[in-house]
């Protein structure tokens, strides 16, 4: 190693004129920067591969293949209306990775070497969700063509279609922006981890994604109309023409969904970026 | 114009229900082109003044600027002409080494085929050619530093900070590392680095500043820094541990300090002001005395002796529980 520096440095190979970073800072060039690099992490992880690909596939198959001859509901079949459920369920853990992403790389101090680097404070956080938003798209690709094989189908257009897997996209990557904040806040990955199953499983099971949710009983089915899983489930599930017949609860949120999705994700978005890059400004590796 | 210059810096942390003072009134100036050493033991505030000094953490009093630049309001112009490597080798798992020092460049704005042209000079530079090309995943601790450390030379820094380069290498990459440092710093850079270990202060700072507590206690060259604590240090290797008490009484008389001896009693130093001939006079009066000796002679002091007596505690008998453990040699 000496002796090749040493020949390096003979031939005026790092000549010290002091080269410094060039002048300017631009958000989606830094940003970019940072989304292909996480991109090359998935492309590298087969981890990330059977989140995307597989595990969406084999939620579609036990779902509709298990309780699609048991569970009724009223003028559609169970297939359809369970679409949506799985839908929102997938893309609600998939923004999770936002978290886990933010964690390990400020536990392995890779946050503290962007830091000491000009780059635009908000670039690391923007290519993260958008990386972990590529990677939700990918699986809500396998998702719906999965669904298209075992039967599911959309019955109120092209475009109604595209708008509810618009929704179920914005939704997510708000809500990816609030793991990615949490996960700046924790002390090791697999807190990130451990917190979501036990926060989304109830979240996701107490709500309208798998079941309808006036069959739950009481307190649980309150706590189902007013669950924002519950409105983004509702709101994907009617502009896919899924709902059927099934009664629709006089909660605010079930009578609105649509609304309450893009008003929900719009003001997550508002109250947590910039809570998120505050963060990110003061954040380091203890 | 000193290049790094820090004035009364203080931070202090909460932790475990205690304020820590990581920095507690720590000033230091460093000229250009000069390497400095911040020598201390963990907890020392080591890591935080080079935290504070690279923009990653703000003091909660003091000044500090870098190549003229204020670290706290001028933070992004210090990031564009500092190079920097932690204590823990920072580099992407899943990106190989020439894409860990790509994604740098492009960070410093260099433009993406400037940066891929660079990584690969850097990856030449030290000697990783062959491994380049592959996930960093593999790489051995020795390998991951050596990319860390080329990602603070993506651009040619007018300063340069190195927070314990060599801390969990083995002694010959340590060695090969130092040689690395020494290359780049005869180009005139500015170097401020970390360390635990004496030997390696000794060998690449033109001047120490020894730090304990988050406060500077001494400052100066390895020599002035030995001479402060006397010349020399007469060592005896005693036959018979029966004779210690015996043998100190003698030393003590001839030397300038305390007289220190190890567990087993059969090894015994003093401080004194003349060597050989201090050397001599004991030498009789031991001889007269009747202790039988192994070995007896005069060493410089060595910067483990500095630091013994400017704190009262030896450098690396300081086990901070809440350090982070060092980086696992092995490759993962």
């Amino acid at each position: 190693m000496t002796t090749q520096l040493a020949r390096h440095t003979d031939t005026a190979h790092l000549p010290h004129g002091h080269r410094t970073g060039g002048p300017r800072w631009s958000l989606p060039s830094d940003a970019w920067t940072i989304t292909w690099r996480n991109l090359l992490k998935f492309k590298r992880s087969p981890d990330y591969v059977v989140f995307a690909v597989l595990q969406p596939i084999m939620f579609v198959l036990l779902f509709s293949q298990v309780y699609g001859g048991s569970i009724r509901v009223e003028g559609t079949n169970y297939t359809d209306y369970l679409m949506a459920g799985i839908f929102g369920q997938t893309v609600l853990f998939g923004a999770t990775f936002s978290g886990y992403g933010m964690a390990q790389d400020l536990k392995d101090g890779i946050i503290d070497r962007f830091r000491t680097l000009p780059m635009h404070p908000a670039a690391v956080l923007l290519g993260r969700t958008a990386a972990d938003l590529a990677l939700n798209t990918v699986s809500m690709i396998i998702m719906i063509l999965t669904g298209l094989v075992v039967g599911w189908r959309f019955h109120e257009g092209i475009l109604a279609f595209l708008g509810g897997v618009a929704l179920l996209l914005l939704f997510s990557y708000a809500f990816s922006w609030v793991m990615a904040l949490i996960g700046m806040m924790v002390r090791t990955p697999e807190v990130i981890n451990n917190a979501s199953f036990m926060i989304l499983f109830p979240l996701t099971f107490i709500s309208n994604a798998f079941v309808q949710a006036q069959n739950l009983p009481g307190p649980l089915q309150a706590f189902a109309n007013w669950n924002p899983v519950s409105a983004l489930v509702q709101a994907a599930r009617s502009l896919f023409g899924n709902l059927g017949q099934s009664p629709v609860s006089d909660a605010l949120p079930m009578r609105y969904p649509i609304a309450m999705v893009l008003i929900g994700s719009v003001l997550m978005l508002a109250i947590f970026v910039p809570l998120a890059v505050t963060r990110y400004t003061r954040t380091s590796r203890r | 114009m000193p290049m790094i210059e820090a004035h009364d810096l203080r931070k202090t942390y909460r932790a475990n229900g205690e304020d820590v003072h990581a920095l507690d009134g720590l000033s230091l100036q460093v000229p250009e082109g000069r390497v400095i050493g911040l020598l201390g033991p963990n907890g020392a505030g080591k890591t935080t003044a080079v935290k504070v000094l690279t923009t990653l953490i703000r003091p909660d009093s003091g000044t500090a600027r870098v190549a003229g630049l204020d670290v706290l309001t001028q933070a992004r112009e210090v990031k564009r002409v500092v190079g920097s490597s932690g204590q823990y080798a920072a580099v992407d798992e899943n990106l190989t080494g020439v894409e860990n020092l790509e994604m740098v460049g492009r960070l410093y704005h260099l433009g993406t085929r400037a940066a891929r042209a660079r990584a690969r000079e850097l990856i030449d530079l030290f000697d990783l050619a062959e491994a380049g090309d592959r996930p960093v995943k593999g790489f051995s601790g020795g390998m991951r530093r050596r990319i860390d450390l080329a990602g603070a030379l993506v651009i040619d820094p007018q300063v340069l900070f190195l927070d314990e380069p060599t801390t969990g290498l083995d002694p010959r990459s340590r060695i090969a590392l130092w040689g690395v440092i020494k290359s780049l710093v005869a180009g005139g850079t500015t170097v401020l680095l970390t360390t635990q270990y004496l030997e390696e202060a000794d060998h690449l700072a033109d001047s120490i500043y020894v730090i304990d507590q988050g406060r500077v206690i001494a400052e100066g060259t390895s020599d002035e820094l030995k001479a402060q604590i006397g010349g020399h240090r007469i060592a005896l290797a005693l036959v018979d541990a029966a004779d210690t008490g015996a043998a100190r009484e003698i030393l003590a008389r001839h030397g300038t300090g305390p007289v220190t001896v190890d567990d087993s009693g059969r090894s015994l130093e003093v401080p004194v002001q003349r060597g050989p001939s201090t050397l001599a006079a004991a030498l009789a009066e031991l001889a007269q005395a009747g202790v039988e000796l192994h070995d007896a002679g005069i060493r410089r002091p060595t910067l483990d002796d500095v630091f013994l007596t400017l704190t009262g505690h030896l450098a690396q008998a300081s086990p901070d529980p809440a350090a982070p453990s060092q980086i696992d040699e092995a490759a993962s």
